[in-house]
């Protein structure tokens, strides 16, 4: 059954018929990363207006494939379960080149975490679940066919002209956040520009439903014999919905390409003629970001910010972690409790973690689509090689996962603990009594106490987690004892064997600079 | 400096001579083929990020 596509109502704003009071935060797009924003800052105690030019969900599958950390964000948000329900939970990817498959990889559930390593949905379904829990959010004023058309700043505030079926009306707010995607009306208003590189590839997206029951793994092909040579991907949605990636080619016709007449007859030669095509979309690669992130009063974040080509999943799961970065310090700032320069350290993290993504996916694109000459010679000899040589198959590219970025920062840790948690990295999950390591960390800046105590007079929450295997083997390795500092957004700030109140406070007061 | 850029390997007219042999018969193509495959294997053996770097450096120079 096709997808469902119910208008979400339209209210006429207040705005409209007087100025509305200043607002804290003014949010633009309600896709996946506007609706995550404003949840994030939601249960953080800071409301929001949240503005959409549409009123339904994305049309066509575009983001499915969810990562451990975005499902670790979609449990803060109480739609955790509703995806992995729906969704499917998948780890082995089989790699092929021609008609034959030169190596497959697992990358394994691990009974440590609560998530598992990707789920993948139709990014319709995460923004139904997300809307659900935005309009029962008494903090978010979630307005739909309010289309921003005017975007102005000054040093105190933003200001907002949003049109509407009943009218144009202005408003004020603290921040505005521009969450309107890779084709960002709120960057162009600004007059900002991406700089990067642009591929001169098309890829063609369709998603088919068919009553196969092939496994939810993730099939790539190089050159396989059913697309003439070039690269194709085949990946298992909810529904019996399949997605299907194949590479087109720069000479080729877009909208040429787009008529179900030419479509139809493609995806035939991968799974056979028994299907429904639901949706198509053509794509060129682009690996790209601003300059900056963070404008004033104005700061971007997902596509709006930066652009990667697909094959990672790095687009909606790279804008989640934006929001991730985001949320706290924001409502830190709003709320007086840390400096202005706190939003600066999103801008450095997110652009430290936008270029990793960027570099992942350029190589990617290089070695799905090389050039003639060189280029091309290395990408066939690695497939070659992968075909009689362990080694090689590692080379293999045909997309590197999304994985959070470890975040440079120039914190006070220890060696002896272990490396998977070093300052900067997300805290690793595992398993505690009745739950997760994950949930008990909460929203605020925690000690974690491991085998000892925290050091006297802290005046912030300690959590003293269970030791078991996997605590021992993420936090402690060899070591007796470890205190961690953790943030709001659950990343690693510092780690000590031992350490007094005076250091932890100074480390503490670091983290509110945004150092 | 990692790179052993003095003499390091005994029989070398021998290797010359085996490497000449591994192209005899091959295509220009093929020939290139070859040789792409002779770095890669020969990259992850040496598994020195900094050795390679400097290799290429060598290479590269004029």
């Amino acid at each position: 059954m096709p997808y469902d596509y119910k208008p979400f109502p339209y209210v006429a704003p207040p705005g409209l018929s007087a100025p509305e009071p200043p607002h804290k935060v003014v949010i633009v797009g309600a896709g996946p990363i506007g609706l995550a924003m404003a949840l994030d800052l939601a249960n953080r105690g800071v409301p929001s207006v949240l503005l959409d030019d549409n009123d339904v969900v994305s049309m066509g599958s575009r983001a499915i494939c969810w990562s451990k950390r975005s499902l670790e964000l979609f449990d803060r948000f109480g739609i955790a379960d509703k995806v992995l329900d729906k969704g499917m939970t998948w780890s082995v990817g089989r790699v092929c080149h021609g008609d034959d498959e030169i190596f497959s990889f697992d990358l394994a559930v691990d009974p440590g975490q609560r998530m598992p390593p990707f789920v993948n949905l139709q990014q319709y379904y995460v923004e139904e679940f997300l809307v659900e829990r935005a309009l029962a959010q008494p903090l978010i004023d979630l307005r739909f066919r309010n289309r921003v058309t005017g975007v102005d700043q000054t040093g105190e505030a933003a200001h907002v002209t949003v049109k509407t079926p009943d009218g144009q009306y202005g408003l004020t707010a603290d921040y505005v956040i521009a969450c309107d995607g890779a084709r960002s009306t709120t960057r162009a208003m600004l007059d900002l520009d991406f700089e990067g590189e642009f591929f001169e590839e098309r890829f063609l997206i369709a998603d088919i439903e068919m009553e196969a029951d092939f496994p939810p793994e993730r099939w790539f092909w190089f050159e396989p014999t059913f697309h003439d040579g070039q690269s194709a991907l085949l990946h298992r949605q909810a529904d019996n919905i399949y997605r299907i990636d194949l590479q087109l080619g720069w000479d080729a016709d877009p909208e040429e390409e787009k008529k179900p007449e030419k479509v139809i007859p493609r995806i035939e030669k991968v799974v056979g003629a028994d299907f429904d095509l639901e949706w198509v979309s053509i794509y060129s690669f682009q690996c790209r970001r601003l300059r900056e992130f963070v404008h004033g009063r104005v700061i971007f974040v997902g596509d709006s910010a930066h652009v990667v080509s697909p094959f990672g999943a790095r687009g909606g799961n790279g804008g989640l972690q934006d929001v991730d970065n985001l949320g706290w310090k924001l409502a830190a700032v709003l709320d007086g409790r840390a400096p202005a320069s706190l939003i600066d350290s999103y801008n450095r993290e997110r652009v430290q973690a936008a270029d990793e993504n960027i570099l992942q996916s350029t190589r990617a694109t290089r070695f799905m689509t090389p050039a003639n000459g060189a280029e091309r010679l290395f990408r066939d000899q690695v497939l070659a090689l992968a075909r009689k040589a362990p080694f090689a198959r590692g080379w293999v590219n045909s997309g590197r996962l999304s994985t959070p970025c470890v975040y440079a920062l120039s914190a006070p840790d220890d060696l002896s603990l272990p490396e998977i948690s070093r300052p900067g990295t997300v805290a690793p999950d595992a398993p505690q009594q009745n739950g997760w390591l994950l949930n008990e960390l909460g929203r605020d800046v925690t000690l974690m106490a491991l085998n000892c105590a925290a050091p006297a007079g802290l005046d912030l929450p300690v959590i003293a987690p269970r030791i078991n295997d996997m605590i021992r083997a993420r936090y402690l390795g060899d070591a007796r004892q470890a205190l961690y500092l953790v943030r709001p957004d659950q990343v690693i700030a510092a780690r000590w064997v031992e350490a007094d109140a005076r250091q932890v406070r100074r480390a503490v007061d670091a983290l509110w600079e945004g150092r | 400096m990692k790179l052993i850029d003095t003499p390091n390997l005994d029989d070398h007219d021998g290797f010359y001579a085996e490497l000449l042999a591994a192209h005899r018969g091959l295509s220009e193509a093929q020939s290139h083929a070859l040789n792409a495959q002779l770095v890669l294997i020969l990259a992850n053996h040496i598994g020195d990020r900094q050795v390679l770097s400097e290799a290429l450096d060598l290479a590269r120079k004029r």
